[in-house]
């Protein structure tokens, strides 16, 4: 499989007035051709800088960005603009130009990359019905919706025929009912196109939906990086556990008690476990949290469960889960 | 009033909107490329560059706090090498001229200044050059904001043109420091001191309508 990006250990590092801030530290991955990465973290972990990385809107302190094999830094300012016509970018706040029309907005890449008249107005037309805004192509963005113009931002981003998009929180702004709306969107073009699509955001929901890989950023760091599905069900650093789990579940009933997490995909969630154990065992357990998200279309459930006071009583619990294929973990107190 | 003062206030019209929308242009023509450059080459813009920013940003700031009745003075010797006099309509846009570019080039930096960072940033990212993102996005967007302050500007060269009447430059200004404060005659003063107050504000609306009806 071809390697659209390969990022070797960068660093970014701001100075302002003699203070340094490092935003990104030592982070290395690369992003298969064809794929939806996502890019997952706080507000403030890196996630906004790293993606600028991608299409060199900032220059790394240490480390290389290689877009197919190509090393971003390496590029001179006009080679860099070209391979940009090659990167397209959408934005949280859309940043279309409230004084031209859609079209005109649609057509803009194309008047950089200096495409002919008529071919632009072609193409503009083509990307408007790709993302089913034909009818609007005279109105001012003002006069959109916020999922509308988003919509105006991928045609215009689609104008340049890309060989990848890069999504910096595009979803953010949007209500979760038009989220859901452009996330199939972005779907479809990457399914239709073979469009390779990065996603930043700092919802665990944009990722489960449409992500292929996710690469979860903490602190300037790379804290894991899997398959969704994988990262998904056994996070293994905390900075993932914290964006997959529920972070308020009841409080146990005694403050010291064991708890456990447990989480299972769709197969198993047709199974009343908690009764087999029940039954089977006669130990009881707590539930302090339970809930089922859907993954890249397998469904996923997890729980957070308080184990009995008894230490054997414990282990007969685990190993009667861990026999029937459930993935367990210790779940650390706050 | 006496036929030739109503006559004498007629020219005094035609003089001051000559005077005013002729020295705006000009101003226009030097100040907006000033402002555009000011902007562009400040800390973090687009073609950062200490020196030129720094350097033009003290010219502008220097002839911006000259009064302009001391800049009017100062200029004579300049006016009358561009224009042969140093009085008379024509010689007063001169210095109507230079006084008004560093306002201009201010305001112009200030609209631009308005521009979202986010859609310069969606221009750089789609492959644009710095004087593409300028022209293309930068400009285009601050329209709206741009137009008010010419209107602004506008309205400021028709006060600083009144001023010029007192060194000898023509229109109302001229007509009301003459006919109607060294002579007394207060309803010729104060005529001319309504028909400036009305064509500031007549500027002033044109322009806020301009603006309105291209925000889109």
């Amino acid at each position: 499989m071809e390697k659209v990006y390969e990022l070797e250990n960068i660093y970014k590092t701001y100075k302002n007035e003699g203070k340094e801030f490092t935003a990104l530290k030592d982070v290395s991955l690369s992003v298969n051709e064809g794929e939806i990465f996502g890019i997952i973290g706080m507000s403030g972990a890196g996630k906004s800088t790293l993606v600028r990385t991608l299409n060199r809107l900032e220059d790394v302190t240490k480390g290389s960005v290689k877009f197919y094999g190509q090393d971003l830094a390496a590029l001179k300012p006009r080679e860099l603009r070209n391979v940009r016509h090659s990167i397209s970018m959408i934005f949280q706040s859309f940043n279309l130009l409230n004084q031209r029309t859609v079209i005109e907005n649609v057509e803009q890449p194309l008047r950089i990359a200096k495409k002919p008249k008529k071919e632009r107005r072609d193409t503009a037309r083509e990307m408007l019905k790709v993302v089913g805004l034909e009818e609007k192509e005279n109105v001012y963005p003002s006069r959109l919706s916020g999922g509308q113009r988003q919509r105006v931002a991928i045609a215009r981003a689609l104008a340049s025929e890309p060989k990848v998009l890069l999504c910096d929180e595009a979803t953010s702004a949007l209500d979760p009912k038009i989220t859901g709306e452009i996330l199939d969107l972005l779907k479809a073009i990457n399914k239709e196109r073979k469009l390779t699509i990065i996603i930043i955001t700092h919802e665990m929901s944009v990722v489960e939906k449409i992500c292929d890989r996710v690469a979860i950023i903490d602190d300037g760091k790379l804290a894991e990086i899997g398959p969704v599905a994988d990262v998904f069900s056994r996070p293994s650093s905390k900075a993932a556990k914290k964006l997959v789990f529920p972070s308020n579940p009841f409080d146990p009933s005694d403050p010291e008690g064991r708890l456990i997490r447990l989480v299972f995909d769709g197969l198993k969630a047709s199974e009343p476990f908690i009764a087999d154990l029940v039954e089977k065992t006669g130990k009881k357990v707590n539930i302090l949290s339970a809930n089922t998200r859907s993954v890249g279309g397998i469904g996923y459930g997890q729980m957070i469960l308080e184990l009995p006071k008894d230490k054997d009583d414990q282990e007969t619990v685990i190993s009667f889960f861990r026999e029937r294929g459930l993935s367990v973990t210790e779940v650390e107190h706050e | 009033m006496s036929d030739y003062i109503i006559e004498a206030i007629k020219n005094g019209i035609v003089e001051t909107l000559e005077m005013t929308f002729v020295s705006a242009i000009l101003a226009y023509a030097i100040g907006m490329p000033a402002g555009i450059i000011l902007y562009a080459t400040s800390r973090g813009r687009l073609m950062e560059n200490r020196a030129v920013n720094i350097i033009l940003g003290f010219i502008v700031n220097v002839m911006r706090s000259l009064p302009f009745l001391i800049l009017l003075v100062l200029l004579i010797p300049f006016t009358r090498l561009v224009t042969g006099s140093s009085i008379g309509t024509v010689a007063s846009m001169v210095p109507l001229t230079v006084g008004t570019i560093p306002i201009v080039a201010r305001m112009v930096e200030a609209s631009l200044c308005e521009v979202q960072p986010g859609i310069i940033e969606a221009a750089v990212s789609m492959g644009a050059s710095p004087l593409y993102v300028i022209l293309h996005f930068i400009i285009p967007e601050a329209t709206p904001s741009l137009l008010q302050g010419a209107a602004i500007n506008t309205a400021t060269v028709l006060g600083y043109s009144a001023m010029a009447g007192v060194i000898g430059g023509g229109g109302l200004g001229a007509i009301a420091l003459q006919y109607g404060y060294y002579r007394y005659q207060k309803e010729v003063l104060w005529t001319t001191v309504t028909l400036l107050v009305i064509m500031v504000m007549l500027i002033q609306e044109a322009g806020i309508i301009l603006a309105k009806k291209k925000r889109k």
